[in-house]
């Protein structure tokens, strides 16, 4: 295993590297590439906090919990809310910020303030030739140049491995609540949680349960104005079941946001992305064991029997069923599953040909995580 | 500025390349004469100006297609443009390229409520956008000030802010999804209604590629509920350090503002001379304005009001109903035309992290001093995007070129500081020569092969982003290649 301490040597390593690297923030989500692996977890320490302008640089390798706790010091939090994957995946090790943001990782209140991504502000990388990279800054606005920090954000380390990372962050809500509405099937609880989201009562999370059959929609901010929010949703959400107020669900949100739903169970994970309403056709087509349904039914989690394209269900193709757009991404199977189907959701041809240029200009070598993302 | 010179081969061949387009194009969408085309010579950076060889405003993608595929059979540069509103020179042409417009394209093609996006043809205005929302009280949340003009396709291009993505983020991050066209005339549909696309973030990257990527036709927006209400606050300081100390405690107590604005006292006096807003005479003024029903605008507006008592304020005034409100922005919101009723003005874009606020404002006065030219700042200080406004006469010889110095020396400052070149106009050629300072070619290096990637032969909205002499040597075989 190589574990560079400095960018430097990060630097050095893929430059000299003679075959394939497995890119590894703390080893929580086991992409499984075949290659020597390269751990950056020794790169690691915040560089700068300024919480009175909301940003935090850090080196990719620093631990999440550290930056969180450091956060939490002065009454901030990363708001895109990541999820820790350890418990669905039944692994160890400790989640990094720079992992988190390879993986463009974002939890329930991505519907409200976006997804890691949006609050990615600044990036260095080295890519597949060796070479260290700078692109945007620590400023929340930057449009000078191209935006290479989205396209770092989500490559999964294919175009480049992360050495530091400039993010925003956001203050801490005072208080939080949520409003579960109960004795909703499916397409109950999508036009609960669009009705929710349609609302001006500025919804941080919206998520249903199939199998308590209920909706939970989330509030934050001060204390009496979380109240004054629930009062209103409870008066416009009401028509279509009981709909009432529970305090304490930090845990609730914290399982949503991991699928907690979905540890130690047997299956395959597959996490799907749709518009929200198109979440009540697919459901019933995909064949699951189990589902969960987060950002008002356009995250569908799905427990699916071992080995099952859910990809092909999608697409419709011969059974006669239109195709649902959007995209899957094989979250957890054996490694024979996710060689057959791949992790990633394979791109439509014109698309791919654009993915491909990218990785073969960044990474002329293809030695970073190869074959992850196609 | 330097613009490259235009391949004479091209614009000899420019009536078989009128031809061409005419068989893809409706007779009123092709402009060849000389006195029309002037209409596209500059944007709003007008003090640069070249009118293209020829220019078209198809009506669909389809008719984009057609003439992206011609252009590159040709090999004849194109320049997209919104509505010629870039303040960077971002839709400037040069003598042998086509102007593509999309004003025709102004179509929404679907409002769905129920998962809050619309979809619209990318010559759509900005407002009108909301516009077509607004009796659902929706709205799209990207304000850049000239989002009456203003369309989609160039706030894509140039990934468009405004005074409130404080809260709601700039461009890219309510766009999600596009219907493009590459240079060869491919047209690729890019995520969609669904969150997050698949594969790579293309759309990332074309969001703020200023038209150098592809040509977006359509695009999938994010649409808002409507808050209930909004309401500012008017505090004055005397001195610039600390308006800037109570902007930043105002975000350490978790207050999330739609919107904080500043003005300097050359700003502040520029804009009661013009409009009358009332304004108290002193050093800084913020605009802080904050949502929700009347209830949590009351408490939010109370926490913030605290905190500015803390720092001793010359003004503090709240507005208590909707046309105080209006009159808190009315001299905010006339700032570029008051000072444009004084003077010419170049608008600078620059962006600071917040905490160097009180340092950069001190180095731009002595640069004034230095430059013997007036500065007057106004910006949207929570989230460190200057506007300083340089005043120069456009009619004394060597003003303006004077005026371009001072700009490049604070936008270094900018760098210096941790900071950047442009928040929300984008590079244009206006910043063009200045990548190198905030860059390294090395840096540079990396987004020029993004661009080879989506336009090999290097045809899409050439000379701009980059500095000439870094993209000659991809420039070059393209144009041996004739």
């Amino acid at each position: 295993m190589m574990r560079p301490e400095s960018e430097a040597d990060l630097a050095r390593m893929i430059a000299e590297a003679k075959g394939p690297l497995n890119i590894e923030g703390g080893g929580t989500r086991g992409m499984g590439v075949e290659g020597e692996t390269l751990s950056l977890s020794a790169l690691s320490g915040v560089e700068l906090y300024e919480p009175g302008a909301l940003t935090l640089v850090a080196k990719a390798g620093t631990p999440v919990s550290e930056i969180e706790s450091l956060l939490a010091g002065e009454n901030q939090r990363l708001a895109f809310e990541p999820a820790d994957y350890r418990g669905l995946l039944g692994t160890d090790g400790t989640p990094t910020i720079g992992g988190v943001f390879a993986a463009n990782i974002s939890g329930p209140r991505r519907i409200q303030v976006g997804a890691a991504r949006d609050f990615l502000l600044g990036v260095r990388f080295v890519d597949g030739a060796g070479q260290i990279v700078k692109n945007g800054g620590r400023v929340m606005k930057n449009v000078t140049g191209y935006d290479l920090v989205k396209l770092m954000s989500g490559a999964q380390g294919t175009l480049g491995v992360l050495s530091e990372v400039s993010f925003k962050v956001l203050p801490e809500a005072e208080s939080m609540a949520t409003v579960s509405v109960a004795e909703l099937d499916l397409p109950g609880a999508v036009r609960v949680m669009s009705a929710a989201l349609g609302s001006p009562f500025d919804v941080t999370g919206a998520a249903y349960d199939p199998d308590s059959m209920t909706a939970h929609i989330r509030v934050e901010g001060f204390a009496a104005s979380v109240s004054y929010r629930c009062g209103e949703l409870i008066r416009i959400l009401g028509a279509h079941g009981t709909a009432e107020r529970q305090d304490d669900t930090a845990d609730l949100w914290q399982g949503i946001r991991d699928v907690a739903a979905f540890h130690g169970r047997d299956g395959d994970v597959w996490r799907i992305s749709v518009k929200p309403s198109d979440a009540v056709e697919l459901a019933p087509r995909l064949g699951a064991t189990a589902l969960q349904f987060d950002w008002g039914g356009g995250l569908i989690w799905a427990l699916m029997p071992e080995g099952s394209d859910l990809r092909k269900v999608m697409s419709g193709v011969g059974t006669g069923m239109e195709p649902i757009p959007g995209h899957a991404t094989l979250i957890r199977a054996s490694a024979e599953t996710r060689a057959r189907l791949g992790r990633f959701e394979p791109q439509p041809a014109p698309l791919e040909a654009l993915n491909k240029g990218l990785r073969n200009q960044f990474d002329p070598r293809g030695i970073l995580n190869p074959g992850l993302m196609g | 500025m330097e613009m490259p010179a235009p391949d004479p081969a091209i614009l000899s061949r420019k009536a078989h390349l009128a031809a061409r387009l005419s068989k893809v194009l409706p007779a009123d969408a092709l402009i060849t004469d000389e006195a029309e085309t002037r209409a596209y010579e500059c944007d709003a950076l007008t003090a640069y100006r070249c009118p293209p060889l020829l220019a078209v405003l198809p009506r669909n993608t389809k008719e984009v297609s057609d003439v992206l595929r011609i252009c590159h059979e040709e090999g004849v540069p194109v320049v997209p443009r919104g509505s010629g509103t870039s303040l960077a020179g971002g839709a400037l042409p040069t003598a042998d390229s086509v102007i593509l417009g999309v004003a025709r394209m102004n179509d929404v093609l679907e409002t769905d409520y129920e998962n809050r996006i619309i979809r619209v043809q990318t010559g759509r205005t900005n407002l009108s956008v909301s516009g077509a929302v607004e009796e659902e009280e929706f709205f799209y949340a990207p304000d850049p000030s000239s989002q009456l003009a203003c369309a989609i396709a160039g706030n894509i291009a140039m990934n468009s802010g405004g005074a409130h993505c404080l809260k709601y983020g700039v461009t890219t991050n309510n766009l999600m999804g596009v219907t493009m066209v590459m240079m060869d005339g491919t047209v690729v549909e890019i995520g969609g209604a669904h969150l997050d696309a698949g594969g790579l973030d293309l759309l990332g990257v074309i969001c703020g590629s200023e038209g150098q990527l592809g040509v977006v036709t359509e695009a999938t927006l994010r649409i808002l509920r409507k808050p209930e209400g909004a309401r500012p606050v008017l505090i004055g300081y005397d001195s610039n350090e600390v308006a800037g100390a109570c902007v930043s405690d105002i975000i350490k107590a978790g207050v999330l503002p739609v919107a904080i604005e500043f003005m300097d006292r050359p700003c502040i006096e520029a804009c009661e001379a013009f409009a009358k807003a009332g304004y108290p005479m002193c050093e800084a003024l913020l605009i802080v304005e904050v949502e929700g029903s009347p209830a949590e605008i009351d408490h939010q507006l109370g926490l913030i009001k605290e905190i500015a008592q803390s720092h001793n304020p010359v003004e503090l005034r709240e507005a208590t109903d909707a046309d105080e409100a209006a009159r808190i922005w009315l001299g905010r919101k006339s700032a570029f035309g008051a000072m444009g009723q004084i003077n010419d003005y170049m608008c600078l874009d620059g962006t600071i992290p917040v905490s160097s606020l009180p340092y950069v404002l001190r180095r731009i006065g002595e640069l004034s001093q230095q430059f013997g030219l007036a500065v007057a700042n106004v910006f949207h200080a929570g989230d460190g995007n200057m506007h300083p406004l340089i005043l120069f006469d456009a009619n004394k010889p060597g003003d303006l070129e004077l005026c371009e110095e001072f700009g490049a020396e604070v936008l270094k400052l900018c760098v210096e500081v941790g900071g950047c070149l442009t928040g929300e106009h984008g590079v244009g050629i206006e910043k063009r020569d200045l990548m190198l300072h905030q860059y390294t070619a090395d840096d540079l290096e990396a987004q020029l092969r993004v661009k080879d990637v989506f336009d090999p032969q290097w045809l899409l909205n050439p000379a701009k982003v980059f500095p000439l002499s870094v993209t000659e040597s991809r420039r070059a075989p393209a144009l041996a290649a004739e």
